[in-house]
């Protein structure tokens, strides 16, 4: 059997809280280091200890990082999961485990290759704390994966090494588990397998990050100032990293004050309204949640709507409805988010796919909620925000301004003649506002939810409601030629008239690449749209117009990105062809295509490329 | 950026204060509430005390929430903004335009439906995290907006315009601030202005939560017998412990006072909270002892009013954060964007 190269999925079965996230981490990251592309995922139980956990990477030399099914190595520490693991394995894949205890009979499968290795025994001598033999278990498994896969010893080593700075007492225990495991695999195992891996240059220079980290850095870089929040999976990393950069990128020299204040609120509908209070009065602000806090949020969302005041929304989602799945990841909270709130409501939404775009997204939306006055909903979901994955690295433009929108200072009011709060001078729905506090006699005015007249006077005017109301419609048309255009790729193919495009948004972008390379082996080449915002601007019509037929691919039940396209876009409906997946872990590039090529079966007259190359 | 308002030329007999403004520059719009209605005699009083402290008419930010009570801020202070929000919620958007501009004076008025119903999470949290404000709870035991329902302040007992009790217990706004860490804590009556104003302006001056709550009957839908929310209960059973006054200097004792009753305290900006004390045994600065006394004394069917509780020298919730003195919102990306080049060990962290 030849060797593969830097092509597998490794899965690592553990117990929640036992320690693994360290090791398993560290293996990832030195595959990462030795220049070969990863994408890492965890599946984890919404508990605190005790309950199963898996760490799955996949290792692809060509930068797929989508989730593949099926799992070549299964490194499987936890005895209670030990049946469905060993059922994961593909036929011709490795079960490392710890045979301390020999293997039931039942497990046995004779199509996969059983790595036994005699963990707990082997750490027994060695560590006479049971804690610690247990900690040391990870790495003991680290060290002989290093010798079966050929990872480079020195990575990990230098790896732990700054992972203990500070407490170098941990070091030496450590780089000990580690030989153990790695002499143990090239004594009594075939050491390396088949399976390897080996230095490579398809990471460039990317980071390996996950997105909420990058979420609030980008509000620091954005120029955040006020963070409010309510603890909810998988939204907490936003605050948490915001905080984490602040505390050491806006502190002020010398008083050591905080340029930044941060609330945990008592809850969503706290956590908004202190978002909306500190944008009312000129601060940027932000909030991070989830699905069941996003619906707690919709009666301050229709405020803001409709009394026209920044806010900036980050929305990790889970799976729903209700409590749902909460550490599993989907994009289902479209529908909820587009339309938060009762009434003619809507909001733009941002729909980033990779850290970079997270960073960029937070400074964006900040800049996009000020410009428009108007709540901006970022939707990122779990797997963006929770797993770290490879990503451009983050850059700042030096000269770049902050976009307040339209704002009167005192000048400008003296300067003014006549100043109402919902005048549409401009023409493009956007009124011009003041801070409170500016001017001892001019641009005070009153903000509320009912309606009010030009001047920001209460009024009932049947008039006055409808011309307000029709504003906002000429602002939201200027908000999609605002937001972030569609990434669109157009194949250039010799298919005439009849043209199929897919389009997706958010992480369902991460296995695409790779669907749309297996689709054409099969002869089926597709146009891309890649949605980033909401209003959709003219370029997704464009595209919607020029393909008799569009897969929408996403990941809740209803298919509510293509609901949303059918109703706003008003295309329709049998030109749209719903592609879900929503079970929870992330979509995947077989998925796609296994829908992709359904469809074209039982349409036989759809094109496909006339050379098929295989 | 300050600004030194102008003087107009006024009526007058209206006396100008050290501002040159007169009364009339901080007023509002024209009250839309029925004739009678406390919740004007509030507004009334909070234009005489902010006129009185010489602060510029434009230098508040007035949030409500929903409500007769929460109409209010339009009739007052027409120089500065003010947010009328959703139900229940200006606890937490008072706390967001006080983290973005500490220099504000933040008053927030609500209803006892607002505050002790809808809202009791959010006023029990920011009362918790001691944002510098006014807090301002127009009483009426009653929803005047959506026409007499009992609120959650309504007395057990007390009945409904068409006679019904309540059977349920009520809330003191005052009893739970005082526990749970307001640094100012009041009641008084919208009827007596000379106990309220005082303590208005005490309140404004006072470095953190200021929470006063304010028996402010409601003529249309509980101001009958039966409620124990009229303006004659209130008159009957209203008993002041503390009154507060608010000078600029240390002057002379002049009314007819027992020695020992008469506290004058030094506030953090320089001026000066002077209390009478009309029960000797009282201590405003006990805050156990004030519970105790509050909740005494309502066993015996009598409202305590007055200052109830004061530390002077609170903390608040900048204090807390160890922000910036610089109001947040006047920076811009030279003071929060750290730039390109943190960037370059940010993204090695990531390598
Ligand atoms: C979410 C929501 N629920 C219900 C209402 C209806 N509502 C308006 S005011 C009010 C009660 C107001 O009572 P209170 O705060 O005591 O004010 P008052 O009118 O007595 O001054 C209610 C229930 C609303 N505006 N919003
Ligand atoms: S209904 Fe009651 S609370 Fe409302 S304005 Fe009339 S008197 Fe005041
Ligand atoms: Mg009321």
């Amino acid at each position: 059997m030849g060797v593969s190269y830097n092509d597998f999925v490794i899965r690592f079965a553990n117990v929640n809280g036992s320690g693994s996230a360290s090791a398993n981490g560290m293996f990832a990251k030195a595959l990462f280091r030795m220049g070969i592309p990863v994408a890492t995922r965890n599946i984890f139980p919404s508990n605190i200890q005790g309950l199963p956990t898996w760490y799955e990477v996949r290792v692809n030399e060509r930068g797929y990082l989508g989730r593949r099914d099926g799992v070549d190595i299964m490194v499987a520490m936890n005895a209670e999961t030990l049946v469905e693991d060993v059922a994961s394995i593909k036929p011709g894949g490795y079960l490392l485990y710890d045979n301390s205890k020999p293997l039931a009979k039942i497990l046995r499968r004779d199509d996969i290759i059983e790595i036994g290795m005699p963990i707990s025994t082997m750490l027994l001598p060695e560590f006479v704390d049971a804690k610690q033999r247990s900690l040391f278990k990870n790495i003991t498994y680290l060290g002989a994966l290093s010798a079966l896969l050929n990872i480079d010893f020195e990575v990990i080593t230098g790896m732990v090494a700054t992972q203990y700075k500070g407490k170098d007492a941990l070091i030496a225990p450590n780089i000990h588990a580690l030989e153990l495991g790695r002499k143990y695999a090239y004594e009594y195992m075939v050491a390396p397998l088949p399976i390897q891996v080996k230095r490579s240059d398809k990471v460039g220079h990317r980071i390996m990050v996950d997105g909420n980290t990058a979420a609030g850095l980008g509000c620091v870089y954005g120029g955040a100032t006020v963070c409010a929040w309510y603890p909810i999976t998988p939204s907490t990393s936003v605050a948490e990293a915001f905080e984490l950069h602040a505390n050491r990128l806006r502190i002020e020299s010398g008083t050591e004050e905080r340029k930044f204040a941060i609330i945990q609120a008592e809850d969503e509908l706290a956590a908004i309204g202190v978002v909306i209070g500190a944008a009312w009065n000129g601060a940027r602000s932000f909030t991070a949640t989830s699905g069941p806090g996003l619906s707690l949020m919709s009666e301050f969302l229709g405020l803001a709507y409709f009394a026209e005041i920044p806010a900036v929304l980050w929305d990790i989602q889970r799976a729903g409805p209700s409590t749902g799945m909460p550490t599993r990841t989907q994009q289902s909270d479209v529908m909820a988010a587009a339309y938060a709130s009762h009434g003619d409501t809507k909001h733009p939404l941002l729909f980033p796919a990779t850290a970079k775009e997270c960073f960029d997204f937070a400074a964006l939306a900040l800049d996009l909620a000020d410009r428009l006055q108007t709540p901006i909903i970022v939707l990122s979901d779990l797997e963006l925000g929770m797993n770290d994955n490879l990503s451009e690295p983050f850059e700042w433009d030096d000269n770049r301004k902050y976009d307040r929108g339209k704002v009167l200072n005192a000048q400008d009011l003296d300067n003014t003649e006549v100043f109402g709060r919902y005048l549409d001078v401009d023409g493009d729905g956007i009124g011009y506002r003041t801070y409170p506090g500016t001017h001892p006699e001019k641009g005070a005015f009153f903000t509320r939810g009912t309606s009010r007249d030009e001047f920001a006077a209460y009024t009932e005017s049947p008039e006055a409601y409808e011309h307000n109301m029709q504003r906002l419609l000429r602002k939201w048309h200027t908000a999609s030629t605002l937001v972030p255009a569609a990434e669109i790729s157009q194949q250039d193919n010799s298919q005439q008239g009849n043209k199929v495009g897919i389009l997706y948004f958010g992480t369902t972008a991460l296995p695409m690449p790779e669907a749309l390379d297996l689709l054409v082996e099969e002869g089926i080449q597709l146009d891309t749209c890649r949605l980033r915002s909401f209003p959709f601007g003219e370029e997704v019509r464009t595209f919607m117009e020029s393909h008799e037929l569009v897969f929408v691919v996403e990941q809740n039940r209803d298919g509510q990105m293509r609901k949303l396209l059918i109703n706003e876009g008003e295309y329709n409906p049998q030109d749209l062809i719903s592609i879900t997946y929503y079970a929870g872990l992330s979509i995947s590039a077989e998925f796609i295509k296994g829908e992709v090529l359904e469809y074209y079966q039982a349409n036989k007259k759809l094109p496909r490329l006339t050379q098929v190359q295989s | 950026m300050t600004f030194v308002a102008k003087p107009k030329a006024h009526h007058p007999r209206l006396p100008l204060n050290e501002i040159g403004l007169t009364r009339r520059d901080y007023e509002g719009s024209v009250s839309t509430l029925c004739a009678g209605c406390g919740h004007d005699s509030v507004s009334a009083a909070i234009v005489q005390a902010c006129a009185e402290l010489s602060i510029p008419p434009h230098r508040f930010a007035k949030v409500s929430g929903i409500g007769c009570s929460s109409k209010t801020p339009s009739y007052f202070l027409n120089k500065s903004h003010g947010f009328n929000s959703v139900h229940g919620r200006m606890p937490s958007v008072i706390t967001g335009a006080n983290l973005a501009n500490r220099d504000l004076h933040c008053i927030g008025v609500s209803g006892d439906g607002d505050s002790a119903s809808i809202g009791m999470g959010q006023f029990a949290h920011i009362v918790r995290r001691r944002i510098n404000m006014l807090y301002i709870v127009d009483n009426n035991g009653t929803y005047g907006l959506t026409k007499g329902q009992f609120s959650a302040t309504s007395d057990k007992g007390s009945t409904s315009k068409k006679g019904a009790p309540n059977l349920y217990e009520p809330i003191d706004l005052a009893s739970m601030a005082l526990q749970i860490g307001a640094s100012f804590v009041a009641r008084s009556f919208s009827g007596d202005k000379s106990q309220l104003v005082p303590l208005l302006k005490a309140a404004l001056h006072h470095k953190g939560m200021a929470f006063i709550d304010v028996v402010s009957p409601c003529v249309a839908f509980n101001n009958h017998d039966g409620s124990t929310k009229s303006y004659e209960y209130i008159r009957k059973y209203g008993q002041n412990v503390v009154n507060a006054d608010f000078i600029a200097e240390h002057e002379e004792i002049t009314a007819d006072y027992q020695p020992g009753t008469v506290e004058d305290i030094n506030m953090p900006d320089g001026t000066i909270l002077r209390m009478y004390k009309l029960d000797e045994n009282y201590d405003p600065h006990d805050r156990v002892g004030a519970l105790n006394y509050v909740q005494r004394r309502k066993e015996q069917g009598e409202i305590v009013t007055g200052l109830l509780y004061v530390d002077p020298d609170a903390i608040d919730c900048h204090d807390i954060l160890r922000t910036v003195a610089q109001p947040l919102n006047e920076m811009g990306e030279l003071e929060l964007c750290p730039g390109n080049s943190a960037l370059a060990s940010i993204n090695e962290s990531y390598r």
